[in-house]
């Protein structure tokens, strides 16, 4: 059916104008006052905002920064917690115990709460905003990478693997990475979604992307003040960032369902 | 069972000591001297060196988390550095009001989230059940700071049915009840669907059936009795990402609850606060989820031997 494809096709979009959203149209933060709060297709695709900015382009500045923190930080969350998961359970003993624990302290913090905190001591800006996230995001793949790895290791194949002599990393790196692929790839699908979400909340809450660059939370706060004025300034970014998300989610069941992967993963981090 | 209340207790405490050492050390995180950010660099020598005494970071960084650890003993996480007020008393001032939209919240995802999981389960594979599904996957993409606009935009301005913001009338508690309901009761309706329908594939249910009862006597009296516990246990995990979630929606509706507490205050640089809101949300998180775990392990004794359900 064609609408399966609809989340991927989404997904592309979203990529293709995160690279190539610059050089087509440029820009987006030029402030221009003849067109302050007009209103869409007077001029402009989408209209202007509260500085005469055109929404079309600073959306799609948006889907540039959304992008690289999304996948910047599920990517950094990805080889750290899988990291650290993986190595928990095959050692175990004490170094599984304190790893164990780690996470635990990780998991104490309510979703978005400890990113909010940490964002806001280190101050904003792309980088911290990234490292905020990610320091955030390793716990969940960790207790998975470690649940999984706990299972797969009584396998016959890695019991092979050890009487052979394979060293540690070979196990670890050739016998068992593989088998956590399917799962890690369905977490980490959420995990991107999730990520979309919380970097444009934070950036509403002014602790992200700092102006004038673009981002969809930072354009939703910003619209607030002219939301009788001017609709399009909430509308336009909110169904964009709802779209992204709900593609993402989607094409995450469809993962799940294809992969035949049973566990929870929906964690909505604000 | 002593030996499983110990042991649940003993696990809990070091998730605590963890934390409080963690947001200890978020106050160590900031780029550069502290004093510095939190002062500007214009202060007087003799107001910076007060501060860095007055926080103790003219000491070493075991004798500091010592005394953060004393204090907080004895309730006492520092002053304010903006309010003239101790951390501890801002934030008794706050706390019922998170509370309040925390409860109304909770309550308005099981009014949305109980009939349509229950729908979903019943006329599974039906268009209810696609239905119900695809508002609970709509409801897991929608965040809070954008749904809370929305329904500002639309009640508040269009309508004019409720309060832009603050607490102040009766009606204030709706929106932000909604928007930070919404997100919630996606998550709830899924698991009460997948709950009852493992419950109703059982042998029990069927013989219910078998003997005659009602459809509502079957669901109500046997069903949904045993698809609860599951469900329950859920939602004491899931309450984390709620309190989380409630930052943001009181600062959407400038609730003058916790979430807007620390976000004004990391404006302000005011960092004892900030320590102060990150600790009481996640100590409560970490409360929840023990009494949730003991609960369960009360009335199921499969647990208190084996592991997680």
């Amino acid at each position: 059916m064609i609408w399966r494809w609809l989340p991927l096709a989404v997904m592309l979009l979203w990529a293709l104008a995160a690279f190539f959203g610059n050089s087509l149209v440029s820009g987006a933060n030029m402030v221009n006052l003849d067109h302050i709060l007009d209103t869409p297709g007077k001029s402009g695709l989408l209209g202007f905002d509260d500085l005469g900015r055109p929404v079309l382009q600073r959306l799609l500045a948006g889907a540039r920064t959304s992008f690289i923190v999304a996948i910047g930080v599920v990517t950094i969350s990805l080889m750290l917690g899988t990291t650290i998961g993986m190595l928990a359970a095959y050692q175990g003993g004490w170094l599984d115990l304190l790893l164990v624990r780690l996470i635990d302290v990780f998991m104490a913090f309510p979703g978005i709460l400890l990113a909010i905190a940490l964002a806001g001591v280190m101050g904003p800006g792309l980088d911290n905003l990234i490292i905020a996230l990610s320091m955030v995001g390793w716990v969940g793949y960790a207790r998975l990478a470690r649940g999984q790895v706990l299972s797969l290791r009584e396998r016959d194949h890695v019991t092979a693997a050890v009487a052979l002599g394979s060293s540690r990393w070979v196990i670890l790196s050739r016998h068992l990475l593989p088998l956590l692929a399917a799962p890690l790839i369905v977490e980490a699908t959420f995990g991107i979604a999730g990520m979309v979400i919380a970097e444009a909340g934070l950036s509403f809450l002014g602790l992200g992307i700092q102006p004038p660059d673009a981002s969809w939370g930072s354009m939703i706060r910003d619209g607030t003040s002219y939301m009788l004025m001017a609709p399009h300034l909430v509308l336009a970014p909110g169904v964009i960032m709802l779209l992204v998300v709900l593609s993402l989610n989607l094409l995450g069941d469809q993962l799940r369902d294809r992969l035949d992967i049973r566990f929870v993963t929906e964690q909505k981090m604000s | 069972m002593i030996d499983f209340l110990i042991s649940r207790l003993l696990s809990a405490l070091l998730v605590i000591v963890g934390v409080v050492c963690l947001v200890f050390l978020l106050i160590h995180l900031i780029p550069g001297d502290p004093v510095d950010v939190m002062l500007g660099e214009s202060a007087r020598a003799a107001d910076r060196e007060a501060l860095r005494h007055a926080m103790g970071l003219d000491q070493s960084i075991v004798s500091q988390l010592a005394h953060y650890l004393t204090g907080l003993l004895q309730f006492d996480l520092g002053d304010s550095l903006y309010a003239k007020q101790s951390v501890v008393g801002l934030l008794v001032e706050r706390i019922p009001a998170t509370l309040q939209l925390a409860f109304a919240a909770l309550l308005c995802a099981f009014v949305i989230a109980l009939p349509l999981g229950i729908l979903a389960a019943l006329k599974r594979g039906t268009i209810w059940d696609w239905g119900a599904m695809s508002f609970s996957t709509l409801g897991i993409s929608i965040p809070n700071f954008w749904l809370g606009p929305m329904l500002i935009l639309f009640f508040s301005l269009w309508l004019g049915w409720t309060p832009v913001s603050g607490r102040e009338s009766s009606t204030s508690l709706v929106l932000p009840a909604i928007t930070l309901g919404t997100g919630f009761a996606a998550i709830l309706a899924r698991m009460i669907r997948s709950s009852l329908l493992e419950v109703l594939g059982e042998d029990y249910v069927r013989t219910a059936r078998a003997k005659g009862l009602g459809e509502p006597h079957v669901l109500w009296r046997h069903a949904m009795r045993n698809a609860w516990l599951p469900v329950i246990t859920l939602i004491g995990l899931q309450l984390g990402a709620l309190l989380g979630g409630a930052v943001v929606t009181e600062v959407v509706f400038d609730w003058p609850g916790i979430g807007t507490l620390m976000i004004d205050s990391i404006q302000r640089r005011d960092y004892p606060v900030v320590q102060g809101c990150v600790l009481f949300v996640s100590l409560t998180y970490v409360l929840i989820n023990t009494v949730t775990d003991i609960a369960y392990g009360l009335v199921d004794p499969r647990i208190r031997y084996g592991g997680r359900p």
